[in-house]
Order: structure tokens, then sequence, then C-alpha cells
């Protein structure tokens, strides 16, 4: 997708979420990356190191959680996983499922390394 | 080391302006479809031939996105329909401000249905949400059988799709029931058209559909 102005949004949460004289201080910024986000973490990593060079968050890299497709069936219960996007049960052949997890692209956490450390 | 817990969407800007698009739709009582495809599917001219159906009948406005041209906007000026023609310069798809804008150029009254084209492209424009009602997918029957394999994230956006160019059938490589069955494996909730815009086969299901659903 668009792994730069993704990567620009997240600058943005970041300096919303952090004081402004301890954005130097970040270290992380954990994210839950699902499957379906549309967004592939290695091209992320490497835009959001691109635009926080030479920034008060130069020293701050990115950590991805990644979040399974997971589709849970009405009729059999059974919770599946799959990275192709198929949503019919493969236990019972069932159409009446649900999509629980793998579309997020969301910033969790933000670790910051304080002066003791 | 100290944590700051954040819990935030990263699309959440244009999320909010979706939602205030969604908001204003439904203020006027419009119903709106997000069209989307591959460039060259057809979508613009099953635009032409929904407008045509409809007759004025149906109120009808169109906002169409494009990365270069007014090509697409001017089609449909034909059909005395309002539109607008967004040009994004580069930009692969619409997104919710840009829609928000151009809301504004646009002359809604008596407007029933609003029919937004999107830039054709499969990827990027199922991320993003522009307050539509439901997008609608059209794959033409050139590009394929395996398409929403390929491209499972529209397939499971969209509540509609369209099958295009079934007059092509005899000369392409693809099987109309292989590519529904694909769709169907991705989305089984998907409501499946099958159309023609040259011979304008399945355009009358697919017109009567949208205006019961409008």
């Amino acid at each position: 997708m668009h792994e730069l102005s993704v990567a620009q949004s997240i600058l943005d949460i970041v300096r919303q979420s952090v004081p402004t004289d301890e954005l130097g201080d970040v270290r992380v910024v954990r994210l839950k990356l699902g499957t379906f986000s549309g967004v592939v973490a290695d091209s992320l990593d490497f835009c959001f190191s691109a635009i926080s060079a030479e920034t008060p968050l130069a020293k701050a890299h990115l950590e991805f959680e990644h979040i399974p497709f997971a589709v849970k069936c009405h009729h059999c219960q059974k919770t599946f996983e799959n990275d192709i996007g198929f949503v019919v049960c493969p236990e019972c052949g069932g159409v009446e499922t649900v999509v629980l997890s793998g579309r997020e692209l969301q910033v969790t956490e933000i670790e910051l390394e304080n002066e003791k450390d | 080391m100290s944590i700051i817990t954040v819990e935030r969407k990263v699309l959440e800007k244009n999320d909010e302006i979706a939602r205030r698009n969604r908001a204003l739709f439904s203020q006027r009582k419009l119903f709106v479809i997000n069209l989307v495809s591959s460039p060259g599917s057809g979508k613009t001219s099953i635009l032409e031939r929904t407008l045509e159906y409809f007759n004025e009948r149906v109120k009808v406005a169109v906002i169409e996105g494009d990365v270069q041209t007014d090509f697409d906007a001017r089609r449909i000026a034909r059909y005395d329909a309002p539109v607008v023609q967004i040009v994004t310069n580069g930009g692969c798809h619409l997104d919710a401000k840009l829609v928000e804008d151009a809301l504004g150029s646009l002359d809604l009254n008596g407007v029933r249905l609003l029919i937004i084209e999107n830039v054709g492209n499969l990827v990027c424009p199922s991320n993003y949400d522009l307050g539509e009602a439901m997008k609608v997918v059209v794959a033409s029957t050139t590009e394929g059988d395996d398409k929403p394999l390929k491209y499972p994230g529209m397939f499971q956006n969209a509540s509609v799709l369209i099958i295009n160019k079934v007059d092509l059938l005899p000369y392409v490589n693809c099987d109309l029931n292989t590519l529904r069955n694909n769709a169907l494996k991705i989305n089984p909730s998907l409501k499946v058209f099958e159309t023609s815009c040259t011979t304008k086969s399945g355009i009358a299901e697919w017109c009567s559909w949208l205006e019961q659903h409008a």
C-alpha cells in the first residue's frame, strides 16, 4: 500500500502522544499489523527509518505484532486461519463465518528510554 | 523505561472524515456506492449504461476519480448527471478528504444515488473508507477467473461483484463459474451480476437491484 504515507501517519501519532521534550527518548513504536492490513512490514520499517532520520525520533524503531487472518465458523464453531483470504470453513464447508482479525493497522504503545536506564 | 499506551488506528484521520461524509449522506438520504476495479474493467461504461437506464427517473450524481484528465467526467456529463472530477496527480486511490472536498462542488438537490468511481486500482482503494454504503467491485472477463484470489482484500470488502464484458467470453480464457466461485470463496455474501455494456445484457438486473436498495 502506501508505506511512506503510513509511516508519516505513525510519526504524527507519536508526536501527538509524546511530550515534545521526550521525543528524543522514544526507542520503540509498537504496532499491530494484520495479514490483510495492506501494509508490508519491511517496507514500512524502511520508510519510517528514512523519514525519522535527522529528527528527534531518529533513535526510534518499529516493532510489529503480526495479527493473523482468523475466521470463526458459526456452524461448527471452529476458528481457522489462513493468508489467502478464504472464509469458507475448511472443516464443515460452512459459509456463515465471521472474520475475527487480520485487518489491523494500529499503533499500540510507545516505549521510551529514561535517563536512569 | 516507560511505556505510553496509544491504541490508535493509523488511518484514523481518514476514518474520521469518512464518518463525517457518511453522516452527510445519511442526512441527505443519499445512497452512496464506491465503484472499484482494475483500470479498464468498464466502470465508466457501466456508469453510462446505469445513467441511461435510470434516465432521470432516479436522480444520480457522480464523483469521478482519475490520476489524470477529466475524460470520464466528460463522458458522464453527456447524461445530464451532476458530476465532478477529482484528479489525483499521481495518487492511486481516492480518500475521504478528497471526496469531502468534491462534495462542495456537487449539486445534490433531488439526488437519490451518488456513485463514486474510484481510481482504477484493485489494491489501495480497499483500505480507504470514503463514507460509502457499499463497495461495488467490477471484474471483467478479460482479466481472468483467478482475480479474486489474487486480490482478496478488495473482494472481501465489497458487497457486490459485477462481472463485466460477458460478451467477450467466447474469445477469452475465463470460466464464468470459476470466477464466480473464486469470488464467493473470499466473500460468500457477494451479490453477483453479469453484464455487458456493449450488448446491455444484465444492465437492467443490476439497475433494478440498485434502485431497490437506494
